[in-house]
């Protein structure tokens, strides 16, 4: 007999509390720290300050332990936080030759001005399960900095690779479209297309890494190809800096840590332009730097329209792209689909069961031209 | 870490972002005005357009009533009028009649609207020529020439190829007899509701960033051709709880034999209908 579908308060209250227990696991097992999950998973409290679209490790800290580790649902959390906080002001562009760089490599040159500094990253490592790590307590001897200048950089800028192409007129000038002019923001105003390339870059910026992995990855085998380089990565800290118009003067207030990738790719130049190199650009927080490189690949492809391409795949469609880059947009329409659909599809059980009678008694055959 | 929120969660800079996408909307009727969506801390698709729009129209005197496929008690209804029961301390009810905001997903109540009420409709896919075309750029573009052709030439192929249209929930509305307009995933039963409504019904699309309007006694025309008239589901019986007849009903698996029970989709109308207590002759 019907049992009506009442107590859905309760029923969320109830599902509240499960979470809230399955959160934490056995008691028995100490529980995680704020600082643990910075630390020691720092690499995923990157990914979600990067999609979160808000540098602040301890809240996203925060967010991946109240996720249980899901760094999706972490990220909306983060996002949703976001929205509520104040504008205060827009800073100055981030000067990232000025970086205090942990990491940069570049795979155009074998040597350039500064040096290759490969600093932490798994790219050599072989993928061996340590199982000493499995018992805590291994405490590693600190990391042998050579005093060449090869360890840490200190303030000293280290130049761009691509500045030193730039020098020569190799590769593209990239000026800013509208000098002094302010860059739009996904956050306040809606997406609108054709978007330009600030917009572009933030929607990006905020993108899920598997989602723009992929599209990377398919311009690498052939779905828009670009020929890319990948002229420099560095990772960092850099300055960020505000001027207030009562000041009148910048004043820096924070320092963040970015990972910046610049690809170069070959273009072959047009009846107006000669023959040079062009850019697709990648910017993240922290050391999300697959992240990074597959944004510039994807930044490279959606430039098409400006660079007089034709454009011929999904990855260099920007409304394909811009639209379903969203994590936060995707697996909450994804999702949705499990909320009730009761109405719709009784509406479509009363609909094919019309047209089965229909069919059956060949009524569907009184249509106009017999199908 | 305790923070304290805005009425109504949205900040008033938001609020007023909001409002005149709004009023935007309802002066050019059935036109999907874009706005700043904000991330909402429900989950798009949850209905975060409608809760935005909700947010930017609810004021202290307001009693607003949330429902769900018709229901006041499904959870994500229940969710949602917690929200603001929280965020605003206006009072609720579930009465559609005491109610001068409703906010809805997938229905619009079988007790007719009166002036003064709005009824906020949420969105997941706002644009009626998405699946014909799915470039935004393209779309907006027909809209703005009102080449609404090839929705015609949709709902045609559906009568050659069934005899019928063979379109049951979002049945494209012409507004005001210039926009195409997709009434969200109301099932067409409730398409007539949209014509000549008393009144003000708001569609909010949160993912999409769209809002959208029919002010209160708007002319709002479901497509159909002269020989194929636009017709609705009905069903060749009464709701077996409280008998009403020409109600939309729901259709309940009760057992694994194949049992069903047929009841109104509408809760409060249902409720009504039976005397106090009364579970109903089905149940």
């Amino acid at each position: 007999m019907y049992v009506a579908v009442k107590g859905g308060e309760r029923a969320i209250d109830n599902a509240h509390r499960l979470l809230a227990e399955e959160r934490r696991g056995d008691p028995g097992v100490p529980e995680l720290s704020l600082a643990q999950i910075e630390q020691q998973l720092a690499l995923a409290v990157d990914r979600v300050m990067t999609e979160g679209s808000l540098h602040d490790r301890e809240l996203a800290a925060l967010a991946v332990k109240q996720a249980r580790g899901d760094l999706i649902e972490a990220i909306f959390l983060l996002r949703a936080y976001r929205t509520t906080l104040p504008r205060l002001g827009v800073s100055l562009p981030l000067d990232t030759a000025a970086m205090v760089v942990h990491r940069r490599v570049s795979a155009i040159f074998k040597d350039v001005p500064g040096g290759q500094i490969l600093g932490p990253t798994f790219d050599y490592t072989h993928r061996l399960l340590d199982f000493e790590l499995a018992a805590p307590g291994s405490l590693l001897a600190p990391a042998g900095v050579e005093s060449g200048g090869e360890g840490d950089r200190g303030p000293a800028p280290l130049p761009r690779v691509m500045d030193l192409l730039d020098r020569e007129g190799l590769i593209e000038s990239e000026p800013p479209s509208e000098p002094g002019g302010q860059v739009g923001d996904l956050t306040r105003e809606p997406l609108t297309f054709p978007a330009r390339r600030d917009v572009r870059l933030q929607n990006l910026a905020r993108g899920d890494e598997g989602f723009l992995l992929a599209m990377g990855y398919a311009t690498q085998r052939g779905y828009g190809r670009n020929h890319p380089f990948a002229g420099e990565i560095r990772h960092g800290e850099v300055a960020v800096s505000l001027a207030p118009e009562e000041l009148g003067f910048a004043v820096e207030i924070a320092t963040i840590s970015v990972t910046e990738c610049q690809m170069v790719n070959q273009f072959k130049g047009s009846s107006t332009t000669p023959a040079q190199f062009t850019r697709g650009y990648g910017l993240v927080f922290g050391a999300a730097e697959r992240k990074a490189m597959a944004m510039a690949l994807v930044d490279r492809a959606l430039r098409v329209r400006e660079l007089g391409e034709e454009p011929a795949s999904p990855t260099q469609d920007e409304e394909f792209v811009l639209s379903h880059s969203d994590s936060v947009e995707a697996s909450g329409f994804v999702q949705h689909l499990k909320l009730p659909h009761y109405v719709d599809f009784q509406s479509e059980l009363v609909l094919v069961r019309d047209l089965r009678a229909a069919h059956g008694t060949g009524a569907a055959s009184a249509a106009p031209d017999g199908r | 870490m305790t923070t304290r929120y805005n009425f109504a969660y949205l900040d008033e800079q938001t609020k007023r972002m909001i409002r005149r996408a709004v009023l935007k909307a309802v002066a050019v009727p059935g036109y999907q005005v874009p706005f700043g969506s904000r991330e909402m801390p429900l989950s798009y698709g949850w209905g975060t357009g409608g809760v935005q729009v909700t947010a930017s129209v609810i004021g202290p005197d307001d009693v607003l009533k949330v429902i769900d496929q018709g229901a006041d008690d499904t959870t994500n209804a229940v969710s949602i009028r917690r929200f603001f029961a929280r965020t605003t301390g206006v009072a609720t009810t579930t009465s559609t009649e005491a109610a001068t905001l409703i906010q809805t997903r997938h229905r619009i109540p079988e007790t007719p609207l009166r002036e003064g009420q709005i009824l906020v409709l949420q969105v997941p896919i706002p644009e009626p020529l998405r699946w014909l075309e799915p470039r935004e750029a393209e779309t907006r573009k027909m809209h703005a020439l009102e080449e609404y052709g090839v929705m015609y030439v949709r709902l045609y192929e559906d009568i050659t190829r069934h005899g019928k249209v063979a379109q049951t929930y979002e049945y494209p509305v012409m507004v005001d007899g210039r926009y195409l307009m997709r009434p969200s995933p109301i099932p067409k039963f409730d398409n007539p509701k949209l014509d000549r409504s008393p009144a003000l019904l708001l569609f909010g699309a949160g993912r999409e960033k769209r809002i959208y309007a029919i002010p209160p006694w708007t002319r709002v025309k479901s497509l159909d051709f002269d020989d194929h008239p636009f017709e609705v589901e009905h069903w060749d019986r009464a709701c077996d709880l409280c008998g009403a007849q020409g109600a939309f009903l729901d259709e309940l698996i009760v057992d694994d034999k194949g049992g069903r029970l047929f009841i109104c989709s509408d809760t409060d109308y249902c409720a009504r209908r039976r005397p106090a207590g009364e579970p109903g002759p089905g149940a």
